[in-house]
């Protein structure tokens, strides 16, 4: 891979820092008034997704982190890997382990396209679409006339997360979540 | 697709930026300082190894010169003063290689003003002024520090006798930067990440922050002094508001053999680091040679201080184009 210098470090750069891919988040020139300038760099490490900081003397290099982002649709699980195939008619699959899937497990429905983060070649992190349909398994019944504002209750929706529904909400319909915040948006 | 024709700041601002620096003439003219213009080409250029500079191919009378785009007025300016000008100021643009950010653009406008005769501590008295007049909502004191008192309050370490062990290791977890990378850099680096990273951010709250007796190292073009606790520091002053670096001030470095020196030092460690050399400007070692009055003078990023009275989150806000832009 090539080197990138901090002056080419952008928004969404891949690069390698202490033997993990990272995401460059932001990047700040410092500079006291004479003297040696510095890069105060906000970088997300993709194998655990914190962010963290770190300063480079300007003009210092890093080596490119070979990532790349896939969109395939979800298969199945044989309970030990989770397998994805490519959407772009390859049929081309990929197993990803529990510790690549991380949170994503709870919002997995086969024939959804999520998006695959590749590190070379190996899956490193899993991301839901932003919206989701799926359908509840188990909530108290429904309060019948109750579709106004008011109360909630926990819902299990198919894929195995718990989300809080409005009071109205029977088992068996299929509801709209918003994967990044947990939150019940409409029925589908 | 169209490429964006806009200016980065609102004509609005630039009303405002063309108000700002009506007071800063006003100023000077009621103080008696002459306005001057002076070439953003020359033939010598900053050999300050912190400084990448532009240069550029002309032809001249005596064929294809290289020439420097200037990182500050500096030279042009003492050439002037050695010349008899007296007090002179200048709105000059600047250029300085990759320098981009919230509060850096590689071409921008210097306030820079030269004072024959004047002290450093009147120079400070006359650059907090201007200040206050330009920012007519402030109302803080001026408050000076010691390079040193800071580095004891803010990080309980000495500058000048802390060893360099120490402060590779504070520099390393205070900085966010690898100890490998330290491990190779020498007590400057140290004190430059601590000094951007930790103590900058903390100056000019509330007040305007002078920062007085830099480590001698970091003299520049400065005179160098002993300070009251034995240590030779360099005679300069930085001004601080709201954390941003707003002015570099010296009593003036006026002896050439000296200057020499120090241009030559600082290309020796540029070709120590594989950076370019650059051509020292014998016409201004010509003209200390000469003589130059004992001055105090001071550089001030106008650009900065317009941001900061507007309250602009970047420097573009108050730019017509910035660089990326032009």
């Amino acid at each position: 891979m090539a080197n990138y210098s901090t002056n080419e470090f952008k928004g969404g750069l891949k690069v390698m820092l202490d033997g993990d891919p990272c995401s460059i988040v932001e990047n700040e020139l410092v500079k006291p008034g004479k003297g040696q300038a510095f890069n105060r760099v906000k970088l997300r490490n993709l194998m655990t997704g914190r962010v963290g900081e770190k300063t480079f003397k300007s003009g210092d290099s890093l080596e490119g982190a070979d990532v790349m982002d896939l969109e395939m649709e979800y298969l199945y699980t044989d309970g030990d890997m989770w397998h994805f195939m490519k959407t772009d008619g390859s049929f081309e699959q990929y197993a990803v382990e529990k510790k690549a899937l991380g949170d994503t497990e709870k919002w997995l429905k086969e024939q959804v396209p999520y998006t695959i983060t590749l590190w070379n070649d190996k899956a490193i992190s899993v991301t839901p679409p932003n919206f989701i349909e799926l359908e509840v398994v188990e909530t108290d019944p429904g309060l019948k006339g109750d579709t106004a504002q008011g109360g909630s209750k926990p819902a299990t929706l198919s894929s195995g997360a718990v989300v809080r529904v409005p009071l109205f909400i029977n088992q068996g319909e299929v509801l709209k979540i918003d994967t990044r915040s947990g939150d019940y948006v409409s029925r589908a | 697709m169209r490429a964006n024709w806009q200016p980065t700041a609102t004509i609005e601002t630039l009303y405002e930026r063309a108000r700002l620096i009506a007071i800063v003439r006003a100023f000077f003219a009621q103080r008696g300082v002459l306005e001057v213009e002076t070439p953003v080409l020359g033939h010598g250029g900053s050999t300050d190894v912190h400084l990448a500079s532009l240069s550029t191919l002309a032809r001249t009378d005596k064929g294809q010169r290289k020439l420097w785009l200037q990182t500050s007025p500096e030279f042009h300016m003492k050439r002037l003063l050695a010349a008899g000008s007296g007090p002179i100021f200048q709105l000059a643009k600047s250029f300085r290689n990759g320098e981009v950010g919230a509060r850096h653009n590689i071409e921008f406008t210097m306030l820079e003003w030269y004072r024959p005769a004047f002290t450093l501590a009147q120079l400070i008295d006359e650059t907090t002024t201007l200040v206050a007049n330009v920012l007519p909502s402030f109302a803080g004191p001026v408050v000076h520090y010691r390079y040193r008192e800071l580095f004891h309050t803010y990080l309980a370490v000495d500058p000048f006798t802390t060893s360099l062990e120490t402060l590779r290791t504070l520099a390393a977890e205070r900085g966010h930067m690898s100890a490998q990378t330290l491990a190779k850099e020498g007590r400057d680096t140290c004190l430059d990440l601590l000094m951007s990273m930790v103590i900058e951010p903390q100056l000019g709250q509330q007040e305007l922050s002078v920062v007085l007796d830099y480590p001698a190292s970091q003299a520049a073009l400065a005179r160098r002094h002993q300070d009251a606790d034995g240590e030779w520091v360099a005679s300069r002053f930085e001004l601080y508001l709201n954390g941003v670096e707003l002015a570099n001030g010296y009593d003036e470095l006026i002896d050439a053999e000296e200057q020499r020196q120090r241009f030559e030092e600082d290309n020796a460690e540029r070709r120590r680091l594989g950076l370019p050399e650059v051509d020292v400007d014998e016409r201004l070692l010509a003209a200390l040679e000469r003589g130059m009055p004992e001055s105090a003078g001071v550089a001030l990023g106008i650009d900065r201080l317009i941001q900061l009275a507007m309250g602009k989150a970047r420097l573009e806000d108050v730019l017509a184009f910035s660089t990326p832009n032009c």
